[in-house]
């Protein structure tokens, strides 16, 4: 079996390749469902601001497909989705993801997942990724989510994007400390 | 379902998350201990891109500006594969480096060695139906930072990869071999296997050398793998 290679730290740089702009555009304007605008904030063990940190998310599209030839699922694709964003946090912290609402996904066993995001975070000072989720606060389903319940409760509200407006969320991303944001090994 | 599920990396293998000699770890590592989840179809599948938007000139660094970039014209080669060999294609690899002096064409980057007007130091391909990639760079240089007193990272190439799920991402960084200033880094030594390690390093590859031209280096690239069958996974 040939031996995987190690992670190594993004570091502080990647912009001038991965890009400039503190926004993800995840959905254009032709793509089907609710929209959403997710505004988020990332800070450190001190609740400092991390002007350098890298955010990836990857989501289903409204129906609640994914757009990978491995989701085999009878629902339909959006051609104007791709599910997949990426944005760096600007001086302050703060990204901000312009996508739609994912609708509900297979999950263990015969489950169905409530909506939410994958989110991978990348940073100087971080050597490989934290991976987490975002799900949506009110959202009924949370309840039943089999993801969730493996998450301490009084550790969840971190998982949850606020409701900020209509179609308003926010988050908060904290990588250490109080309020410490629940990250996965997955 | 997408498929068996990936395996987990033996607890050697990537960096810990809190390193207490990259200085840079202290406040950025969580306290409280990873949830460990089951794999779902979120993470079984990922990001599908680059396809539309590469170009074969994206590979060669050295065609950025209206000259030449200064310094050692090097050309990296490599295969991608997953940990059972198989070849991880038609998938986006992303790099970006400092220049020959040692910078970066980033505005936090303050360390006072020249730009070089024709090297903004970020290139893309896609891997063939092998796996392979190539690039055409100059070969970056050392730089100072302030970890500790007198720190220099060693030469490196930082590179980024999707592979076929989210779980499959890899970023990582390639250094070159002989360099004294490895055995001094923090980044490179947080690879709890000394093995690990040396993945990290290229080769220098004379097949890959172009005479009067270039000189090779090769770095091959192991994702995460998946479970043979999905029988397995869930027993595994």
């Amino acid at each position: 079996m040939a031996e995987l290679t190690p992670f190594q730290t993004v570091g502080p740089f990647f912009a001038i390749c991965l890009g400039e702009s503190g926004c993800a555009r995840v959905a254009t304007e032709h793509a089907i469902g609710r929209r959403i605008t997710i505004d988020g904030t990332v800070s450190d063990g001190a609740g400092a601001a991390i002007p350098d940190a890298l955010v990836e998310i990857w989501q289903a599209n409204a129906a609640g497909r994914y757009a990978h030839p491995d989701d085999h699922q009878a629902k339909p694709l959006d051609p104007n989705f791709t599910g997949y964003g990426r944005a760096p946090t600007d001086d302050e912290g703060r990204f901000s993801i312009e996508t739609i609402m994912p609708g509900r996904v297979p999950g263990p066993g015969d489950s169905l997942q409530a909506p939410h995001l994958v989110l991978g975070i990348l940073a100087r000072g971080i050597l490989t990724r934290l991976v987490t989720r975002v799900y949506f606060d009110g959202e009924p389903s949370n309840a039943d989510d089999a993801i969730l319940a493996l998450v301490p409760a009084d550790r969840r509200a971190t998982l949850l994007a606020r409701r900020a407006g209509d179609d308003a969320y926010e988050l908060d991303l904290v990588l250490q400390g109080h309020n410490e944001t629940v990250f996965f090994d997955v | 379902m997408p498929g068996a599920n990936y395996r987990r990396p033996r607890d050697d293998i990537h960096p810990p998350l809190d390193f207490p000699g990259y200085r840079g770890t202290s406040l950025r590592h969580p306290r409280q201990p990873l949830v460990i989840v089951p794999q779902t179809i979120s993470e079984l599948t990922g990001p599908v891109y680059g396809h539309a938007s590469v170009t074969d000139g994206d590979r060669d660094l050295t065609n950025r500006g209206r000259g030449e970039p200064i310094g050692e014209r090097i050309i990296v080669e490599g295969r991608v594969i997953d940990e059972d060999g198989r070849p991880v294609r038609d998938s986006l690899v992303e790099l970006w480096q400092a220049n020959a002096a040692g910078r970066y064409a980033h505005r936090v980057d303050r360390h006072d060695a020249p730009l070089d007007p024709n090297f903004t130091g970020a290139g893309r391909a896609m891997t063939d139906a092998e796996g392979n990639y190539r690039f055409l760079t100059i070969k970056p240089g050392a730089y100072p930072w302030l970890n500790h007193s007198n720190a220099w990272r060693p030469a490196h190439i930082h590179f980024s990869l999707w592979g076929p799920s989210f779980l499959t991402r890899l970023v990582t960084q390639m250094y070159f071999p002989g360099d004294p200033l490895l055995a001094l880094d923090p980044i490179y030594n947080s690879v709890p296997d000394p093995r690990g390690r040396e993945r990290l390093i290229a080769n220098f590859d004379l097949s890959l050398t172009e005479p009067e031209r270039a000189l090779g280096y090769r770095f091959d690239i192991v994702l995460r793998g998946r479970h043979a069958t999905p029988m397995e996974a869930r027993h595994g």
